[in-house]
């Protein structure tokens, strides 16, 4: 072993009982001195009461089902929406200004206002128009708003990876005889969507907890559910069970999402 | 003379203190010493609090409460009001009133976490719908309940008893009344489910052509739906608002409150 290698293996060593130690510390200071707390009691039996959470976790599952399917009814309306309207802002012949400029109303007026307003907005204003059964479901009009709002955001996020890509690739294509829709098709976004895949999935998992959102206008998912369990039982422990159902499906995307972004990264150089 | 009137003041002020602080049961037992700490919603709705001013002693739980209060001891001046939402009043930790009221259900289930006193008022379920679903045929029998829509307000004992109902499609849940009234006018429910006094309030103001379908009688063998004041669990006061609504109940004076503020609702059918 050289002496530089002996050196690098201690600083390792240090380095490693530096982190060993601290994240000790950190955890006996949670464990032993929160439950400390004169209000531990209290807060144990209304956050994380064993009953309650027994009582109500079937119920709460039952309820994430509907979660799951807003979000898959949800998700690819959002892909195909944000990939048209990002498209639609790209548009660079004049004739289609009145089409940039409304897709750029959109995105400005979407991306700027509150998910949960517009989901009030639409979800109780249009069916109050009057319109018949089915038509009028909350279902329908709640998605919609989601849908408007991450398509938004989406669009956003495509169109910066459509201008991630130098002109000169533009220039190339239309060199080669390929027309602006064919440029598009098969230049600019096989790489724009690569580019902005890792923050298109930080949407995806954001996207996973909004779809609670619904519940304002009626659905009773997860969150809801939570909701009547602690005004039941008074007390907070179902919206903990709720909060636990959410990371066993968010963590993995989080997880995933940061690969991407490494592979990325990695590729990139 | 002038050390005379001076001590005379200060005895006559010493007396008034002791006075408003120290009503027997209630003494050294409330959040600040000579005062009575309410707390309502916010906003407080008709009928139980009119104009969302508990103040003007307007509405039956705002007369309640200071007939409560002046029962223990405390003059009208000696009660202040302060609002919470469900969620602070069953949170954990130091609470910021006395008692709550904003028609609290008693349930077994809470009184795990909470306390409640007696109950100052039971209340009949009622079947918020509007016209347009009455001619549609709906009854007011449980077969054609089942058939129906429903919505509620999602932190009320309506959804358990919803649950029992047993409609044949999934009920809606809103946060509030307002929204439940906000998604009967958009025809996405046919029918909610309100304690009596609220249910009359939005039928005739709220819902555009709203209508009762019918009730639940409030003396129902199971789970009747009872109002209580919460208190902190463990509250010592609870003892002293029991016995200031005993003795309320046996006069009649609650009797009387209810009969001024509360409609009564003798025409509403009652759902077997």
């Amino acid at each position: 072993m050289t002496r530089r290698a002996a050196h690098q293996a201690q600083a390792r060593r240090k380095a490693l009982r530096i982190g060993a130690g601290s994240t000790i510390a950190v955890f006996a200071a949670v464990v032993v001195f929160v439950p400390m707390a004169p209000g531990w009691p209290a807060v144990q039996r209304s956050f994380f009461n064993a009953e309650v959470l027994q009582r109500t976790f079937p119920g709460l599952l039952d309820a994430f089902v509907l979660d799951v399917m807003i979000f898959a009814w949800s998700a690819p309306a959002i892909a195909i929406l944000g990939l048209l309207v990002a498209i639609a802002r790209d548009l660079r012949s004049p004739a289609f200004f009145p089409i940039r400029l409304l897709a750029t109303v959109y995105t400005d007026v979407f991306r700027g206002l509150p998910v949960i307003l517009v989901i009030y907005l639409i979800g109780f204003g249009i069916p109050g128009l009057g319109l018949p059964r089915p038509w009028n479901s909350p279902y329908i009009w709640g998605s919609l708003a989601l849908v408007l709002v991450y398509s938004a955001y989406v669009a956003e996020v495509i169109r910066s990876g459509i201008d991630s890509i130098h002109r000169s690739q533009r220039a190339a294509a239309l060199s080669l005889g390929l027309g602006h829709g064919d440029t598009m098709r098969f230049v600019i976004l096989p790489q724009a969507l690569r580019n902005v895949l890792p923050a298109n999935m930080n949407l995806v998992v954001a996207l996973q907890k909004d779809v609670a959102l619904l519940s304002f206008v009626g659905p009773v998912e997860i969150f809801r559910q939570a909701g009547v369990y602690k005004s039941l039982y008074a007390n907070f422990t179902p919206y903990v069970g709720a909060a636990l159902i959410f990371l066993i499906i968010t963590i993995p995307a989080t997880r995933y999402a940061d690969y991407l972004l490494q592979k990325q990264r990695q590729r990139q150089g | 003379m002038n050390t005379l009137l001076t001590s005379a003041v200060a005895l006559l002020i010493a007396t008034t203190t002791a006075q408003a602080g120290g009503h027997g049961c209630a003494a050294g037992k409330t959040l600040t010493d000579g005062t009575l700490t309410i707390a309502t919603g916010n906003p407080a709705y008709y009928p139980w609090v009119m104009n969302d001013a508990p103040e003007s002693k307007e509405g039956f739980e705002a007369a309640v409460a200071y007939a409560v209060a002046n029962e223990m001891g405390f003059d009208d001046d000696a009660v202040t009001w302060v609002r919470t939402s469900f969620d602070e009043a069953i949170q954990p930790g130091a609470k910021n009133f006395d008692v709550n009221m904003q028609q609290y259900s008693i349930t077994p289930e809470r009184e795990m976490m909470v306390d409640f006193s007696l109950p100052y008022y039971t209340s009949a379920m009622a079947v918020l719908t509007t016209g347009k679903v009455i001619s549609a045929g709906a009854e007011p029998t449980l077969e054609s309940l089942r058939g129906l829509l429903w919505g509620a307000a999602a932190t009320t004992t309506a959804v358990p008893m919803l649950a029992e109902i047993a409609p044949n499609r999934d009920p809606m849940l809103y946060n509030d009344n307002t929204d439940v009234t906000a998604a009967i006018a958009a025809n996405q429910i046919d029918a909610a489910l309100f304690d009596l006094p609220t249910a009359l309030f939005l039928s005739a103001v709220m819902v555009e052509d709203g209508a009762l379908l019918g009730q639940f009688p409030a003396d129902r063998s199971e789970a009747p739906d009872q109002f209580g004041m919460l208190m902190e669990e463990g509250n010592p006061l609870r003892d002293c608002v029991n016995a200031a609504i005993t003795s309320l109940t046996d006069s009649g004076a609650l009797a009387e409150i209810e009969a001024t503020w509360l409609q009564s609702a003798t025409g509403v059918p009652v759902i077997e």
